[in-house]
């Protein structure tokens, strides 16, 4: 895909960004349809996410959500595999998150439910995936298809579970019991309340900082590790990558193990750091943000960082839109994400041709004019 | 009891009918190499104008080229992202699919301010059921009377064009040149190429097609199945379809087979609620509305037959290799 005659910068800077602008340009069309003036709109959308503790608050809490779920898309594409179930996996993996806050909440110390909630929260959801992987590596059925499948899947048995098992007596919403106070994430203002910092009330919890801890681990996985190595030997050239010796149907497995139980990790902060319950459909959509995410990222740890921070910031500013305009609800989030998809994924290639040209023309006029000034 | 039975069918006609229409939607794209996962953001994109135009004009049938017109645009754009740019045909469906989602809803907020859904269509702005003719003589006939009158006439126009289609297609993908074209690019564009046809325009006009079948469906589920738009009611309609679509192993006759079975399980779906069989007891309806998707995940896997996708689907051409 980067057999282009342009410098690194370009590649992984300047094209990414261009394509951003595109699709918020178009996105700014979608205002003016609506009658919302764009810039007013992004004004009240930066403000509304970063110009108060509060917003920033929210910005960071989905952000938390993008960076696992930006991560599992990420780390599949790594190896040539398109895991598009990350909502069903992070669905799955919230519910064994869920369970074991159930379960051991009024019985354990916080110091065992946490990591035992958020392990089983990542084997739930790569269990979740394990079908996939396994039929994509050894049956031959497309990951795409089979993982499209598995959300709907996943939809089904949590609509049962919810209704016919987890919701308690009495309760009219499909939300299970809230879980003891031992089985919840500490929150950010408590957390640094504790160090004498003062911060507003928000969903932001521990979670955080696992999230942090998986950029990095996931970086270090890819790009420090002989499995790394293979991964990515496997996503760039399969047949090089086989030939070498690494046995794909094995690692296409493994991979999305991986990839399914980073999904699984977003139960941490949305079950067990921000609603303290298992709820219907608490995954509302963070799976498919994070194929945005990992698009923008271009799969890299620290531009998923940052791509998961721009969502934040759309999400958190959309809701102080919908405050704001009668008329423009969360949706107006997903037309935003839905171009950045478009632009930043599958029109990715559209300006390379025309910014190549301009960068030869420009180089060319350079080298010329340095050839006549020395003659 | 036979009432019942004819009652489920009747639904399960009425069901299919959009997954048919859907289904050969796909059939189309995906014999040519495209991989069409925004089925469902075409479904729910040209339901809505539809539904929005038909209440505007007071003519379902301006809501029906509406619906097709919206289809078409979308199937444009994902031809745009991923035949002529080489984009992800999977990235490209999920982009159409999310931009279908939040754009039918916001700009229903903003034309009709009823949380996204449009006004309900009454009279003309619908399609109405159609009575074949005879039904109502034959109606007393026992049997064949119920049959006829009662599960065959009486839907609309749509229901009957879906059905039709199918011969329809079979013919134009085995009978015709372009059909034969058409397959041939989806297995292998190369041969195509090198024969002098234009890849491009060929997928182009796969996607055409596939754009106008699944502006139908649009148009049939807000204007002749429901009264209207209402958010999202797309409601996984669209992966409901690919999964017939799989299921019929990318062949016209099969498809409408695994339409009409996954439509059938929908209608008992609806029909079971709350009613206790016996030995079994209440089955969850939730048992019933994954089997869909648990049966093409088994075939799939090739636990139930095999089914092989045409040998390019998903790859985009690149002429110079």
């Amino acid at each position: 895909m980067n057999n282009n005659k342009l410098p690194a910068w370009i590649n992984v800077l300047l094209l990414p960004l261009l394509n951003l602008a595109l699709a918020l340009a178009v996105s700014a069309l979608v205002f003016i349809a609506v009658d919302v003036n764009p810039l007013d709109a992004a004004q009240l959308m930066i403000e509304g996410a970063l110009g108060y503790q509060e917003g920033v608050g929210y910005t960071l809490y989905y952000a938390t959500n993008f960076i696992f779920t930006g991560l599992a898309v990420a780390i599949a594409f790594s190896a040539g595999l398109f895991n598009i179930g990350g909502e069903g996996q992070a669905y799955i993996g919230g519910l064994g998150t869920g369970l074991v806050c159930l379960l051991l909440g009024p019985s354990m110390p916080f110091w065992i439910v946490f990591p035992v909630a958020l392990l089983a929260g990542m084997a739930f959801g790569a269990l979740w995936a394990l079908i996939p992987a396994y039929l994509q590596a050894y049956r031959g059925s497309h990951v795409v298809i089979t993982t499209i499948m598995f959300n709907f899947i996943a939809a089904s048995l949590m609509v049962y579970l919810m209704v016919n098992v987890l919701k308690p007596e009495g309760e009219m919403s499909a939300v299970s019991a809230v879980f003891e106070s031992n089985a919840h994430l500490p929150m950010m203002h408590d957390i640094l309340g504790w160090f004498g910092i003062d911060f507003v009330r928000s969903p932001l919890n521990l979670s955080f900082f696992l999230a942090l801890a998986a950029l990095v681990l996931v970086w270090l996985l890819l790009w420090h590790t002989r499995w790394g190595y293979a991964i990515r030997a496997l996503g760039s050239n399969p047949t090089a990558a086989t030939y070498g010796g690494i046995n794909p149907k094995r690692l296409t497995v493994i991979v999305m193990l991986i990839s399914g139980a980073l999904a699984g990790m977003l139960g941490m902060n949305e079950v067990m750091g921000y609603s303290q319950q298992i709820r219907l459909g608490f995954v509302s959509g963070y799976g498919f943000t994070g194929i945005a995410v990992a698009l923008i990222g271009r799969g890299h740890p620290i531009g998923i960082f940052f791509a998961s921070l721009l969502f934040g910031i759309l999400f958190q500013g959309g809701n102080e839109l919908s405050f704001e305009y009668a008329n423009i609800e969360r949706e107006m989030v997903e037309v935003v994400q839905s171009l950045v998809v478009l632009f930043s994924g599958a029109l990715s290639l559209m300006l390379v041709k025309p910014v190549e040209k301009i960068y030869l023309a420009l180089t060319a006029s350079r080298a010329n004019q340095a050839n006549t000034q020395e003659a | 009891m036979f009432d019942t039975i004819i009652l489920l069918l009747d639904a399960t006609l009425r069901v299919a009918t959009p997954l048919l229409l859907l289904a050969l939607a796909g059939l189309f794209s995906e014999r040519s190499g495209v991989v069409n996962i925004a089925l469902e953001g075409k479904l729910l994109g040209s339901a809505f104008a539809a539904a929005a135009t038909s209440y505007a004009t007071g003519s379902v049938w301006m809501g029906l080229l509406a619906g097709m017109a919206t289809g078409f645009a979308l199937a444009m754009v994902h031809g745009f992202a991923s035949i002529t740019h080489r984009g992800d045909q999977i990235v490209s469906g999920t982009a159409i699919n999310m931009l279908a989602a939040g754009l039918t809803v916001t700009l229903g907020r903003y034309w009709f301010e009823q949380g996204g859904q449009t006004p309900s269509l009454v009279g003309d702005q619908r399609f109405q059921a159609i009575d074949l003719p005879l039904a109502g003589m034959l109606q007393d006939v026992p049997l064949i009377g119920s049959l006829y009158s009662k599960l065959l006439s009486g839907h609309n126009l749509l229901v009957y064009l879906a059905f039709a289609l199918v011969p329809v297609s079979w013919w134009i993908l085995q009978r015709t040149r372009f059909g034969l074209r058409l397959r041939a690019v989806g297995e292998n564009p190369h041969s195509v190429d090198t024969a002098g046809v234009s890849v491009t325009w060929l997928r182009y006009r796969a996607l055409m097609i596939a754009g106008l079948l699944a502006g139908i469906a649009g148009a049939y589920l807000s204007t002749a199945h429901s009264a209207g738009f209402v958010p999202n009611m797309s409601a996984g309609k669209g992966f409901i379809a690919l999964a017939a679509l799989i299921f019929g192993k990318w062949r016209p006759v099969s498809v409408m087979f695994g339409c009409l079975l996954f439509g059938f399980l929908d209608a008992l779906a609806v029909r079971l609620q709350g009613v206790e069989i016996p030995v079994i007891g209440e089955v969850p309806v939730q048992a019933i509305e994954v089997l869909p998707y648990v049966l093409t995940v088994l075939l799939l896997a090739g636990f139930i037959g095999k089914a092989i996708a045409p040998k390019a689907v998903g790859q985009p051409y690149v002429k110079s290799r």
